[in-house]
């Protein structure tokens, strides 16, 4: 039997906001204890700790965060230093950094000061995605209590460094959590990905050294330093360490949020937290791991599978997000997969060829085979189609689009050839070109 | 100095610098070639169509080679350089596969577009494209947007490259053109497609790789494949930016820009390119006297004839004025049948300007239109760059976009493209730039390569000396000349103005300039006026002179005129032209003059033998044989005759005169559209002189 | 989505209200002098609340004077942004998330419902109290089915939907009232229906303990205060929130979204990491 994580060792004790978000009630949570002798250790020694966590971002790529702060230059130039938070948690399937923002908001706080003063920033934006209006009015209040604290501001938290931190929010558009994308969108413009190179670390918001963190990655890092990375390190495969907030989404009993550690077995996180799969495990058909952008897995392998990164890339997904996506038998697999089509063409921000017009193709193929109306040798060009996106294109997206596609032909091909076959037995063939 | 690197492209091992891109490093090392629709290297690099991926061995995706530097690049694991394939599989695949993308929502309706022929997308397709389509949905229906009336949109075929973007924002400086909206939705459009008001806006058209933006009064005129073109220069601004005249069976059909570094890069302002339909409009094609108040056609004989009758008169009462679209050989024929006719009262300068008979360097723009981008600090006097000198203006913003250069202006306030310092609008303001000691002052006289941009509108004027030598009393001040450094620069704008001055077509000893010869046609002292294309003069003082108007264009010179000798334009003539930095260049005729009307410098040799003068050359290469003999300076075709003597660089009086009047400036050009009698000739120009002038009056109105 | 256009019907003036102008001045100054188009965003979004939940053309160009930007790039912006409404929308708007995890869950049902309640999406009910839209994820995927309604009180999610409870917020809109935010089906945040599984105990009194950091390599004092801006100095006692002062009974503390939820849940050990006026050492303390 998998041990499941004890509550005292839940990094976000307040997830579900049963207490008060407030400094006060955070403060009886743990949060901004000892901050100042968190700093007092110096920048490297906690860029180290981070990286000895082996903390990897949460924000769905999985890139080691201690490294990230390494490179930013050792010595602030002429240009100052900025941590951008990314806040713009827009994933289908994914809420985890909204509970972070409206009940949590001050270990966000603390973990941008910790971060910001590591990579010698004196000023951190917080990017909240624009629909999370209650979200960004709760985190601009706790920001102003930071404030009045004197946590954040001049002197921070007494320690001699000045930080600003300031709540932006954007304004829908999936495509500002990539993180260029956000500081175009941060700048007032579009958000459409930057070519890389330069990364933000050399040139990025404002032209400055940036370093862009997802909430859930900042937001824990608080806490490793004050408990130590022995602590955070028994949690968790080597290379997959820690804790993580999991969102559990679809037919599952109680779709809900919960932080467990990192290599659970997927089938303990179901039945454990979410009151398992609708009808019974052996109802499953199959889960899209780690938000929509990752392909999903049959219920064969999500028999065994554990929740990590590396687990989930073996079994061709990923755990991105950590967003749970989870469908009974009574799915209709190809629709499911079609309606996430629709979301990448509708979120693709038309800079680049392949993802502006191949989104749309894919989309519309895709459409047609959840009627049925199709070719059987459609599925193999669709299939071309997704990986003539796959890597062609400025940011991930093009990928996002291309894998859950790439997921579904891998594992529910014969269930669209079955509707092919069905459509073309039940209806003449020639109705397929008027549309 | 930039550090070389080795990179190995497709098997051989090339050192290239350090911050070449990757498509620099294939195509110039390697000689490989690298598709692109987006990439231009006069624009900032965007890497959206993806054409340019190339494969870098190691990498987990190709890379676009339009963004990617040579430094970017790791050597591989064991130490050798960097591996890039541009032929192989992955690469043939990538290009494919965008070649397809691109041409999923692009309509098939080569046969109708007028890129046809000249369109990378077509090239591109039938060299990297696949050889079937797949795609079985409905294209993408994207309306046309109104950009005005020079760019014609047809935006189906829109391939979102953002060129016109970019270079509406970057070079012409003014965020008109977006791209709104987003995903296989996002169009390029202006803002509630207003008309674009930029004096380069042309230059969207060559930009775009498809058939988009396309040129509206060329729109369903020819294909490229039947024209004949030849190589020219623009004569309707000062800047002698290289062009390319299309033709076909006797009729220019469009103008195009040739690149030229040194001049105009590859851009043309929007008259330049688009003043071809004036050149079939309001010609004169045969001779023609006037007899009772009315122009009868006549035919050459009869009006050399007349002419020469007229001319043989008293040399004091006889006067010559050229204009400001001549060729350096009419120019000289010209000046040289003056002189044997002892006629003193000649003048190159119409708009009346009394500079000129100094040294070279006096008149020109001597930090030349490649050095006004190293200068670190410009002061522009009474002028409007934007309008007089697109082009230059476009360095200017340059240099000041790479935040090279600080700028200041006295004169009329006006947009430039450019953040500058507004000092003042009068002569004495001029004189405060050189007594202060903070603000722009101090930066230009404490910067290594000042310059100081002249306007023509300052050297007609009664204090036009008083004026210089404020700007010299600023010079002496400042590094503004030095051995190394000359930034005293006149902006002309009339192209033959330069070429004029060369000569010396300027009054002789007791002879009349522009204003006075005008003042005493006036009061019949001048019985007999020559005009060769001069056009810009006030006509109504010359009622009762004997005008001999020799030009291309029917406009106010013709008007007035008593006898017309049909000439050739500027496109069907072949001519020297020197431009605003003294730089010589030759043009070409595409078509032949029209009707009866003969090259210019061939009328006045007719004419010399009807006075009895013959001119001592019989074709044009003894014509300009002659030119280079007396003007030495007119033989470096293509150069600048650098100056032999640094003390000619001391070109002012260094008299201070106090100032009596303190008038604001004025600057020469207030409607770029209608400069010269081709411009006013032609319909699309008044359209877009009409829309500029909309827009000035909704600005007023605000 | 196609492409997006300003809306035919355009107002002949626009006015910005007072406390927009105040509120886009307070954004501009979050940024860098030299970078306040950064604000164009919020400013856009200001805007729109204040016209009414859509941006008339003379808002664009008012934005656009106010941030020294040329008018297409505020075009660009609003058009790129799926959250500008460029046409009026209805008093109420109802945002209904229909991407895969609330399609799931239902999702199409709510369109059923919102297409007989309010009629064809993106076009205004014939009261013009409601407009709907299907937009993609809302970012509440363990609350799905779910949409945003938003009106002059407010932008609020309603979360774990079914077409009956929709149908009730709905009639209560229509009736004037404003119903209650969050889950619809007894939840109250993103806790598995039902009650929590975890997190349902006050820990603090094991999780705020602090001695020494970890791992440490400076031995330094771990102060429980920071930062006393009355004394403008770090001190042991710092800032206490006036409110908790007066609220220090943790049952009843206001919870969050104005429900208090602590009701029920055991404070084992109430405030006992909390120093004391009177505690002096740390290890004292550390030793509870």
């Amino acid at each position: 039997m998998v041990e499941l994580l004890k509550d005292e060792d839940r990094v976000f004790q307040n997830l579900y906001g049963f207490k008060d978000w407030g400094l006060d009630s955070a403060r009886d949570r743990g949060a901004w204890l000892g901050t100042s002798a968190i700093l007092a250790q110096g920048r490297d020694w906690i860029i180290d700790q981070v990286k000895s966590s082996g903390l990897r971002g949460r924000g769905g790529a999985g890139f080691p965060t201690g490294l990230k702060w390494s490179f930013m230059p050792k010595e602030v130039g002429n240009r100052p230093h900025y941590l951008v938070v990314n806040a713009d948690e827009s994933e289908p399937g994914s809420c985890k950094d909204r509970d972070i923002l409206r009940h949590e908001p001050h270990l966000l706080i603390e973990g941008c000061l910790v971060a910001a003063y590591a990579m010698q920033a004196h000023a951190c934006y917080i990017y909240v995605r624009g629909e999370y209006i209650q979200e960004r009015n709760r985190l601009d209040e706790a920001i102003k209590q930071a404030y009045a604290a004197g946590l954040v501001g001049k002197n921070a938290c007494g320690t001699g460094w000045d930080f600003d931190i300031y709540m932006h929010h954007g304004a829908g558009a999936y495509i500002c959590g990539e993180e260029t994308a956000l500081l175009e969108s941060l700048e007032g413009k579009k958000g459409q990905p930057r070519l890389k190179p330069p990364f933000p670390a050399g040139a990025g918001l404002y032209g400055c050294p940036t370093t862009v963190n997802n909430v859930e990655s900042i937001s824990v890092v608080p806490t490793i330093l004050r408990r130590g990375v022995d602590w955070w390190t028994q949690f968790g495969r080597e290379n997959n360490k820690g804790t993580k907030v999991f969102s559990i989404s679809g037919h599952v009993n109680n779709p809900c949020n919960i932080e467990e550690a990192l290599s659970i077995p997927m089938r303990t996180l179901l039945e454990t937290y979410a009151g398992g799969v609708r009808g019974g495990w052996d109802n499953l058909k199959c889960v899209i791991p780690g938000g929509s952008s990752v392909p999903l897995l049959p219920k064969e392998i999500c028999d065994t599978v554990l929740m990590d990164f590396d687990a989930l890339r073996e079994n061709q997904s990923g755990l991105g997000t950590a967003a749970v996506i989870v469908m009974d038998k009574s799915t209709d697999v190809i629709k499911a997969i079609a309606r996430l089509s629709y979301f990448y063409k509708h979120e693709s921000c038309g800079q680049c060829t392949p993802c502006r017009e191949g989104t749309g193709w894919m989309w519309r193929v895709m459409e047609r085979m959840v009627r049925g109306e199709a070719d059987t040798s459609e599925i193999d060009m669709l299939l071309s189609v997704s990986k003539q996106v796959e890597g062609h294109t400025i940011c991930a997206l093009g990928d996002a689009a291309a894998w859950p596609i790439q997921g579904l032909i891998r594992h529910f091909r014969h269930e669209i050839e079955d509707r092919i076959d069905n459509y073309r037995a039940n209806k003449p063939v020639f109705v397929q070109a008027a549309e | 100095m930039s550090k070389f690197r080795k990179i190995n492209i497709d098997g051989t091992e090339y050192e290239v610098p350090g911050e070449y891109t990757l498509m620099q490093a294939c195509e110039e090392a390697a000689g490989a070639e690298i598709p692109r629709f987006c990439y231009h290297e006069r624009l900032s690099v965007a890497g959206n169509c993806r054409m340019c991926l190339v494969e870098w061995v190691g990498a987990p995706k190709p890379q676009a080679s339009c963004a990617l530097t040579v430094n970017d690049l790791r050597p591989n694991r064991d130490g050798t350089p960097a591996n890039i394939r541009t032929n192989s599989e992955t690469v043939k695949k990538a290009r494919e596969g965008v070649m397809e993308f691109l041409l999923i929502n692009h309509p098939l309706d080569c046969p109708i577009c007028d890129q046809g022929g000249e369109c990378d997308l077509q090239d591109q397709a039938m060299a990297y494209g696949r050889d079937s389509a797949r795609f079985d949905e409905n294209k993408r229906a994207v309306d046309d947007k109104n950009m005005g009336p020079l760019v014609n949109t047809i935006m189906n075929r829109c391939i979102q490259c953002t060129r016109c973007v970019r270079f509406i924002t970057e070079v012409a400086g003014v965020e008109e053109i977006g791209l709104a909206s987003r995903g296989e939705d996002a169009e390029i459009t202006t803002y509630l497609e207003q008309s674009l008001s930029s004096e380069l806006s042309g230059n969207v058209i060559d930009l775009c790789p498809v058939g988009a933006l396309t040129s509206k009064p060329y729109a369903f005129n020819a294909r490229p494949w039947e024209l004949e073109s030849v190589e020219s220069v623009d004569l309707m601004d000062a800047v002698g930016s290289n062009i390319r005249i299309d033709s076909r069976a006797g009729a220019v059909l469009r103008i195009m820009p040739v690149i030229n570094d040194s001049i105009n890069e590859e851009w043309i302002t929007d008259k330049a390119r688009f003043n071809w339909d004036g050149l079939s409009r309001q010609r004169l094609d045969r001779p023609y006297i006037r007899e009772n108040g009315k122009l009868r056609v006549a035919e050459w004989d009869e009006a050399l004839s007349l002419a020469a009758e007229k001319l043989s008169g008293d040399p004091r009462k006889i006067a010559a004025i050229v204009g400001d679209l001549c060729d350096a050989e009419s120019m000289k024929a010209l000046k040289d049948l003056m002189i044997s006719l002892d006629v003193k009262n000649i003048d190159c300068r119409q708009d009346g300007m009394t500079i000129g008979s100094d040294y070279r360097e006096s008149y020109l723009f001597n930090s030349t239109i490649n050095g006004i981008e190293d200068s670190d600090a410009i002061l522009i006097i009474g002028s409007n760059p934007r309008l007089e000198a697109s082009l230059v203006n476009t360095r200017i913003r340059k240099s000041w976009l790479a935040g090279k250069t600080t700028i200041a202006l006295v004169g009329e306030f006006c947009d430039l493209t450019y953040d500058f310092e507004h000092l003042g609008t009068k002569p004495s303001d001029v004189l405060k730039v050189s007594k202060g000691r903070s603000g722009f002052s101090k930066t230009f006289k404490e910067a290594k390569r000042p310059s100081i941009i002249i306007g023509t509108g300052i050297l007609n004027r009664k204090d036009t000396d008083k004026i210089l030598n404020y700007i010299n009393i600023l010079g002496s001040k400042s590094n503004l000349i030095t051995a190394q450094w000359n930034g005293y620069n006149i902006l002309h704008t009339a192209a033959s103005r330069v070429a004029g001055l060369d000569m010396k077509f300027l009054p002789g000893d007791g002879g009349l300039g522009t204003k006075q010869i005008i003042e005493y046609s006036k009061s019949g002292h001048i019985e007999t006026l020559f005009l060769l294309g001069a056009d810009e003069l006030e006509m109504s003082s010359l009622e009762s002179t004997f005008v001999i108007y020799q030009g291309s264009h029917g406009d106010s010179g013709a008007h007035v005129a008593d006898i017309i000798l049909p000439g050739a334009s500027y496109a069907e003539k072949n001519g020297i032209y020197v431009n605003l930095e003294g730089r010589v260049q030759i043009g070409m005729p595409a078509v032949n003059p029209k009707g009866q009307a003969k090259e210019d410098w061939s009328i006045i040799r007719a004419l010399s033998g009807h006075l009895r003068k013959v001119l001592p050359y019989d074709n044009l290469d003894a014509l300009r044989s002659k030119l280079f003999q007396d003007h030495p300076s007119f033989s470096g075709i293509g150069y600048i005759d650098k100056p032999a003597n640094s003390n000619n660089l001391d070109v002012l009086p260094q008299k201070v005169i106090k100032a009596l009047e303190d008038v604001p400036f004025v600057n020469p050009i207030c409607d770029f559209y209608m400069t010269n009698p081709i411009l006013r000739a032609s319909n699309v120009m008044a359209e877009c002189s009409s829309i500029a002038d909309s827009l000035d009056m909704t600005e007023a109105a605000e | 989505m196609s492409a997006r256009r300003l809306s035919i019907s355009q107002p002949s003036s626009f006015e910005l209200s007072d406390s927009a102008n105040k509120e886009i001045n307070k954004w501009i100054k979050k940024y860098p002098k030299d970078r306040i188009r950064s604000a164009l965003i919020p400013a856009l979004w200001i805007i729109q609340k204040d016209a009414g939940g859509w941006l008339p053309e003379l808002a664009l160009r008012k934005i656009g004077d106010m941030l020294d930007m040329a008018y297409i790039r505020v075009y660009e912006v609003a058009t790129f942004y799926t959250m500008f409404n460029l046409k009026p929308v209805g008093v109420n708007y109802v945002q209904m998330c229909g991407t895969t995890p609330c399609w799931l869950r239902g999702s199409d049902e709510l369109k059923v419902l919102l297409n007989r309640k309010i009629g064809e999406q993106n076009t205004l009910s014939n009261d013009g109290k409601f407009s709907w839209l299907e937009v993609e994820c809302l970012g509440s995927c363990s609350n799905a089915p779910m949409v945003q309604i938003s009106n002059s009180a407010g932008d609020h999610y309603y979360e774990d939907l079914t077409a009956e409870s929709l149908e009730n917020i709905l009639d209560e809109l229509v009736a004037g009232k404003q119903p209650q935010q969050g889950p619809k089906n007894g939840r109250f945040s993103s806790e598995p229906l039902g009650g929590a599984i975890a997190l349902n105990k006050d820990l603090s009194f094991k999780i705020n303990i602090l001695n020494k950091l970890p791992n440490a390599e400076k031995d330094t004092r771990v102060n429980y205060y920071e930062w006393d801006p009355k004394a403008k100095r770090a001190t042991r006692r710092g800032w206490v929130d006036p409110k908790r002062k007066a609220n220090s009974d943790p049952k009843k503390r206001s919870g969050n979204l104005g429900r208090d939820l602590t009701a029920g849940l055991v404070d084992e050990a109430p405030d006992i990491a909390r120093p004391k006026r009177s505690s002096n050492t740390k290890s004292k303390k550390a030793g509870k």
